[in-house]
């Protein structure tokens, strides 16, 4: 009994490590939209203003699915509910 | 190391229980001191001169700052909600900034932030109604009537990923904090958080203040048309 509770555990333990996982495409698509904002002050620095407050727009937007996988990583670890269903299996 | 919402206590209000928990209790802190400030302000109103100086000075640019920010990305038309969305924003980047000052931020729980997601939701669908009238019913048939549930799904993720957006960031904070507080020996308590609070509390809540308002304003302007 104490095997396959250990076993639920540390799944979601590896869940919850391959949700952060996400994290590295969302740095390399912040990474890019940084970049391409930068180019494109360096080219026209009177739009400055202009181009910083839709780069943080991007950023945001794009931060949204690490934001999701940051969720998902907690809800493993601190509230899952598949270990509750499995403790009411054991005990039922 | 403890990061959940706890619950201060339980009233009853005619047969139902009410929890009081640590987000409701913070919320209150921060409304106080808000409207402190508030009555703060009210009272040197009358003193206000026409040429401004000092704090007057202040409260002035920063009204001044959140009508030209409205203006710019709402448009005139939504110049009348600007109002609430300076109140939305001195809220949410108090509490998050009440975090430096050792409270739990109420925008840590997500209840918190879907109500403000939700009333950018009626405000979206007002203002749809309101500005586009059939219109803004037939934009849910385009560009073909198949689409109708793929466009009902897409309006109703708006305020789930507007209000775990602000969570999500400030709960990853949050948590940053109480682990490093938690592994950090006590001579390293003194001075360094310091650096990590401005960081996650202040800037981190400025930003996403920011974009959560910006977010409201272009979705509100995109519904209007």
């Amino acid at each position: 009994m104490y095997d396959s509770f250990a076993i639920v555990i540390a799944t979601a333990h590896i869940a919850a490590a391959l949700a952060l996982l996400n994290g590295v495409l969302t740095t390399i698509g912040d990474g890019n939209i940084a970049a391409k904002a930068l180019e494109s002050i360096a080219r026209q620095p009177e739009a400055a203003d202009e181009i910083r407050s839709t780069m943080f727009i991007g950023l945001a937007m794009a931060e949204t699915s690490g934001i999701y996988g940051l969720l998902i990583a907690i809800i493993m670890l601190f509230a899952n509910p598949l270990v509750n269903i499995y403790l009411q299996h054991i005990g039922g | 190391m403890n990061f959940d919402i706890d619950n201060l206590w339980v009233i009853q209000i005619g047969g139902v229980d009410i929890w009081i928990t640590r987000t409701i209790f913070n919320t209150w802190i921060i409304m106080l001191v808000l409207i402190v400030f508030a009555v703060f302000v009210r009272v040197l109103l009358r003193r206000f001169q026409e040429v401004p100086r000092g704090f007057q000075n202040a409260v002035e640019a920063a009204v001044e700052v959140f009508d030209g920010f409205v203006l710019n990305n709402g448009g005139p038309r939504l110049m009348s909600m600007g109002t609430w969305f300076f109140t939305v924003f001195i809220f949410i980047f108090v509490s998050s900034i009440s975090g430096a000052a050792g409270l739990r931020p109420p925008t840590a729980d997500w209840a918190t932030t879907f109500a403000f997601a939700l009333v950018t939701f009626v405000l979206m669908q007002l203002a749809g109604f309101k500005y586009r009238k059939g219109g803004y019913l037939k934009s849910f048939f385009q560009p073909n009537p198949i689409f109708f549930p793929l466009n009902v799904i897409g309006e109703l993720a708006k305020p789930v990923s507007l209000s775990f957006r602000l969570y999500g960031n400030v709960l990853s904070g949050l948590i940053l904090m109480t682990l490093i507080y938690s592994i950090a020996p006590i001579f390293v308590r003194i001075g360094i958080p310091v650096v990590l609070h401005a960081y996650f509390d202040v800037i981190m809540g400025a930003l996403q203040t920011y974009i959560f308002c910006i977010l409201s304003l272009m979705f509100i302007r995109e519904a209007a048309g």
